[in-house]
């Protein structure tokens, strides 16, 4: 089953063309990849994706609906969630309060039944409190949970923003550069989350990453972007013997 | 969730007993002058703490107070003078109908002042929130401005100029500290709420908060027009407390006092609201004695009139110092942080 289409897919800045004619398709259950040199158009394409930039051409479908042009709330609703490239916690609220909001876009009590703490809202609250302490258990912060978010080292934060997004309920996840600074100790760490993540919730991945170790070995598909234009794809066997990403990455080899 | 759960309850309602017999003595021995300021701590407290929900929680910074409270003083105070009176006072023009007509009970129309601020509220909320940080400011203040001219300048619905006299003074120590306790109940439960936490998500990060799915559109016309309904409430109580009202008590200066208070107090905080709320209506009355002459023994100072703000400047300016984020920050009060500073304990969490 195909979860997400993106067709013919335009981003134009004023003149500057960042993504041109992306086209992708990401199955059910799927770990996509997509990397490409700094300024390729990676992360154009996941705000396009995740709701922030309207394509300027182009059409993507999640689940037989078009979602291009929705905002970011909606998308996330229906069940495409992110992370950032730089973290982007809510910076003075306690670890267990980041991933409570999370649930907040699933609640069904009004403003006025919160407020009151109605009976149906105080049911949601637990669900919200137990559901955030089981994602917190699920990639180990929960010993951490009443503690200030930014106090966590960089590592914890970005678990924390992953166990944030999967709060949201999604079906897709976008993750962007999931392990940027991480040491090779830390990045096999959330190799292993992410692949046991995704069978237990059933996920479906799309992220962007320069660690090429970390992609090959945790991608079924690789695309390959390059000022803006899409040069390869294929498995990271394919990708990784392609000479135009070679070319791409290490630039033109001189013929003696 | 919290084992403390019960005796915090029973903390808050035996807290909520003491106040109301400090009320009572205050009521009944208090001077004039002491009831006065008590009535302004409790009508401040409300603007307050109302006005943090947008500024501080969803950290929306708008300047509109002024034109909420004045929208919420001129219905309450229509609502509530009778027929006979309105036609005292409009001398210029009559009192268009129904209004000219109408008086209802002092409840509601401090109701009726909180539903049509927030009604404005509301439909001030669509155009404002298009825009964001400084930009939303400048907007507000207009807005702010805006409703004080429309005041001026519609004779025959607010008497102008004029302004409205002999509101009757239903505004005592009950109304005003009952009002304060519930509106400080209700925004604190409604902080408390995800959807409190959503707010404060718009506040920290609105991209990411847009991310988990918050619609920061509606979560901040929520605070803005929850916001509306106290300030509208709180002008209600206003009017009936000094029972005579006119577009000049509206000016910038309002929203200006307001502004200091919840800064001062910590922006975010509820209870730095009410502390500074009541600080800065107290305090500017406790300092009086600096415009006195004085007599310290060895030489006198005359009096010289205005030096109590002068040192009341110079207080706020000591606390932006040495406290950036204001009295509290973004802390609050809580029984168990109480039970904690005092160590008695209670189950740990």
């Amino acid at each position: 089953m195909i979860l997400l289409t993106a067709e013919a897919l335009t981003m134009r800045f004023g003149g500057l063309v960042a993504v041109n004619d992306f086209n992708l398709h990401i199955e059910k259950g799927e770990i996509v990849g997509l990397i490409g040199p700094n300024g390729a158009g990676k992360t154009t394409v996941f705000n396009m994706i995740a709701g922030y930039y309207t394509p300027s051409e182009g059409v993507i479908r999640f689940r037989d609906s078009v979602i291009s042009g929705l905002k970011a709330n909606r998308i996330t609703k229906a069940g495409i969630a992110r992370t950032f490239q730089n973290i982007r916690l809510f910076s003075e609220l306690s670890v267990i309060e980041n991933v409570m909001i999370g649930y907040h876009c699933r609640i069904r009590s009004s403003f006025f039944g919160a407020t009151l703490r109605l009976p149906l809202y105080r049911r949601e609250e637990k669900m919200m409190v137990d559901g955030a302490m089981k994602l917190l258990r699920e990639v180990g912060l929960e010993e951490v949970a009443r503690e200030r978010s930014t106090s966590l080292p960089y590592g914890k934060q970005r678990r924390l923003e992953l166990a944030r997004a999967l709060a949201t309920g999604p079906q897709l996840l976008l993750l962007d550069e999931p392990a940027a600074g991480m040491n090779p100790n830390e990045t096999q760490e959330l190799l292993e989350l992410i692949l046991r993540l995704r069978t237990d919730y059933d996920l479906t991945v799309l992220l962007i990453e320069h660690d090429m170790k970390f992609v090959m070995e945790i991608c079924e598909r690789i695309k390959v972007l390059d000022y803006g234009t899409t040069i390869a794809e294929g498995t990271p066997h394919e990708i990784q013997n392609n000479p135009r990403v070679i070319e791409a990455y290490l630039g033109e080899v001189q013929r003696a | 969730m919290d084992p403390n759960h019960r005796r915090n309850q029973l903390l808050s309602i035996g807290g909520t007993a003491l106040l109301a017999a400090l009320l009572y003595a205050a009521n009944s021995a208090g001077s004039d002058y002491t009831i006065r300021i008590l009535n302004n701590c409790a009508i401040f407290i409300i603007l307050a703490v109302s006005y943090n929900l947008i500024n501080g929680v969803t950290g929306q910074f708008s300047l509109e107070p002024n034109a909420f409270v004045a929208i919420g003083a001129y219905t309450s105070a229509l609502l509530t003078l009778t027929p006979m009176e309105k036609e005292i006072s409009f001398i210029i023009e009559p009192c268009i109908w129904p209004l000219s007509v109408i008086s209802v009970p002092f409840a509601v129309s401090l109701l009726a002042a909180g539903i049509v601020t927030a009604f404005f509220g509301f439909l001030m909320g669509f155009p404002v929130f298009r825009v964001r940080g400084d930009y939303l400011a400048i907007v507000t203040l207009g807005f702010g401005e805006v409703v004080r001219v429309i005041a001026n300048n519609t004779q025959s619905i607010t008497n102008g100029p004029l302004g409205l006299k002999g509101i009757a003074d239903h505004t005592n120590l009950w109304w005003s500290w009952g009002l304060a306790v519930l509106t400080v109940f209700l925004i604190a439960r409604m902080v408390r709420s995800s959807y409190g936490m959503a707010m404060k998500a718009i506040k920290y990060d609105e991209a990411a908060a847009e991310a988990v799915g918050i619609n920061a559109f509606w979560h901040k016309m929520l605070a803005f027009t929850t916001s509306a309904f106290f300030e509208g409430i709180g002008g209600g109580l206003l009017a009936h407390l000094i029972t005579t009202i006119s577009p000049t008590l509206f000016t910038f200066f309002l929203t200006f006092n307001l502004l200091i208070i919840i800064v001062a107090g910590g922006l975010g905080s509820i209870t730095g609201s009410i502390l500074a709320a009541i600080l800065v209506t107290w305090g500017g009355e406790a300092l009086r004695f600096l415009d006195e002459p004085m007599d310290l023994g060895l030489f006198e100072i005359p009096g010289i009139p205005g030096m109590r703000m002068v040192i009341f400047s110079l207080i706020l300016i000591f606390i932006m110092i040495f406290a950036r984020h204001g009295i509290l920050g973004t802390r609050e009060f809580s029984w168990n942080w109480l039970s904690g500073k005092l160590g008695i304990g209670g189950r740990p969490r």
